[in-house]
């Protein structure tokens, strides 16, 4: 019964401090809520049972992307109010993105049904034992050729932010 | 239903423990300060000055409170209040003890035993930033902006370091996350300092500058950046900040006694709880562990009289250049020496 009540107030939560993410108009206030929502879902993932996801996603999402994010705002004083210089091929563009994304998630809706859904009896999913276990056991390729991109991410990184070598 | 109401009071009781020991850490502070430089320190409020805190909270509270014309009014007074909030969660996964034993039930000395303890605290102080970045920004003031653009970046890029010797202490402390795991597997002399000399003086050093406390004190160095992201903060706001950077002093000294000194533990404690009753005990645990971090917030006052500023580019450099590659360094020695001998 409580769990319901925090499972509708956390949803209700996430879903209107996205929509604030959208139509705030000011990106600083767009920023933070999108920092309220990542912590929603963290609370999603806690209800999960899975508390290694909860806080890794904490600690990479609103503790480090983030923190870039509101750097970047806050350094290039962007807290006019935007939305009137944008050309029209960028929204179209966005319009586009948008909705293949909106045809994936509901082509996905549609492939599960939840009406009839039982909840896994282990419930020890979330443990930092048994991620490692699947990841180092069931999912070892994905994993490895994931940390290849990383690297591959890092280095480019590192490139892009020296200074040129003549 | 009893051990809600025991957690309730274990929180209370944390939090004032907490804003308790920040408010005489100033004290403290002041006194350290006179004793290392030959001068008497505060001695004028109640005998050897000790309400001096009291007189300062006062102080605080009745100064006038300015929230700056052109300044963003909200945001203004959330930073304060995430700092300060994001400072008295951290305390929720430290065993303070030996369970105490009431009625024949045991109850932890712990508000939350969950099985992520230490990332716990490496999240809350990563949320932590958005104080200081919420209210250097919201102060529209150039010095402001630029103290909590330093005391940002400072804080991310230490956190790698002492994230990569957290990651060593895991491996020899049987590779569980929380902290009551960590305390317990250092019985008796067992401290993983002795193991771990190396991820300790990493850590020590990332925990100073996670704190803000000199030789790293940038984000607030007044000789060019007036008070940093505080800078036009006054009143209690001031005082919030000021005393929250207090109780991220106390709480990185009580993870480090927990990590690297046994927290609870010390020679001895097995053959007392065989004799002893066990609150006796539990109180006599209690008392090691604050020994430890009252001894750490000494040394943290004492190095911040001894050793002076950096500069912004060396406090990269030794961030980035040497604390990271040796911690990972001291990883992959530390992982490679429990497979090569089965340890």
């Amino acid at each position: 019964m409580e769990s319901t009540i925090v499972f509708y107030l956390l949803s209700a939560l996430s879903v209107i401090s996205a929509l604030f993410v959208v139509f705030s108009r000011s990106p600083i206030y767009s920023v933070l809520s999108l920092i309220v929502c990542f912590f929603t879902i963290a609370g999603h993932y806690i209800m999960l049972n899975a508390q290694f996801l909860a806080i890794i996603h904490i600690i990479v999402y609103a503790g480090a992307i983030m923190v870039l994010m509101l750097f970047t705002v806050m350094l290039l004083n962007l807290n006019k109010e935007l939305g009137t210089h944008k050309f029209n091929l960028t929204k179209l563009m966005a319009v586009i993105t948008g909705g293949l994304m909106f045809l994936v998630i509901i082509a996905s809706v549609k492939s599960s049904s939840l009406a009839n859904y039982q909840a896994p009896a282990y419930l020890n999913i979330g443990n930092a034992e048994d991620i490692g276990m699947k990841l180092f056991t069931d999912y070892l390729l994905p994993f490895e050729i994931s940390s290849v991109l990383f690297v591959s991410a890092m280095i480019s990184a590192v490139l892009l932010a020296k200074k040129e070598v003549k | 239903m009893e051990i809600i109401l025991f957690k309730a009071i274990l929180v209370l009781v944390l939090f004032l423990i907490s804003l308790g020991i920040a408010a005489y850490s100033t004290y403290a502070e002041r006194k350290v300060a006179a004793f290392l430089q030959d001068r008497i320190g505060p001695d004028r409020a109640g005998p050897f000055g000790l309400l001096q805190p009291i007189a300062d909270g006062v102080k605080m509270f009745l100064k006038e409170e300015i929230i700056p014309n052109h300044s963003n009014r909200w945001l203004f007074i959330l930073g304060p209040c995430i700092f300060m909030l994001t400072a008295l969660m951290t305390s929720a996964v430290i065993p303070w003890g030996m369970p105490l034993e009431f009625n024949g039930t045991k109850y932890a000395l712990q508000v939350a035993d969950i099985n992520i303890g230490i990332l716990y605290i490496m999240g809350v102080l990563s949320v932590g930033v958005y104080g200081i970045m919420i209210g250097g920004w919201a102060s529209n003031n150039k010095y402001a902006l630029l103290g909590a653009i330093r005391g940002s970046s400072q804080m991310i890029s230490y956190e790698l370091a002492m994230g990569m010797s957290i990651i060593s202490i895991l491996l020899i402390s049987d590779g569980s996350l929380s902290l009551s795991h960590i305390v317990e597997s250092q019985k008796g002399m067992n401290w993983n300092v002795f193991y771990q000399p190396l991820g300790f003086l990493i850590f020590l050093i990332c925990a100073f500058a996670e704190a803000n406390r000199t030789p790293f004190d940038l984000p607030e160095s007044e000789s060019e950046l007036i008070g940093g992201y505080h800078t036009e903060y006054s009143s209690m706001k001031l005082g919030l900040f000021l005393f929250a950077e207090y109780i991220n002093m106390f709480i990185s000294s009580t993870v480090i006694s927990c990590l690297y000194f046994g927290g609870y533990q010390f020679p001895g404690l097995e053959y007392l709880s065989a004799h002893l009753p066990a609150n006796l005990v539990s109180v006599i645990s209690i008392g090691a562990l604050f020994t430890k971090v009252f001894f750490f917030i000494f040394f943290f006052m004492w190095v911040r009289w001894t050793i002076p500023r950096f500069r912004y580019d060396q406090l990269m450099r030794l961030g980035w250049q040497v604390l990271l590659p040796l911690s990972i360094a001291n990883m992959l020695i530390t992982g490679g020496v429990i497979t090569f001998f089965n340890l």
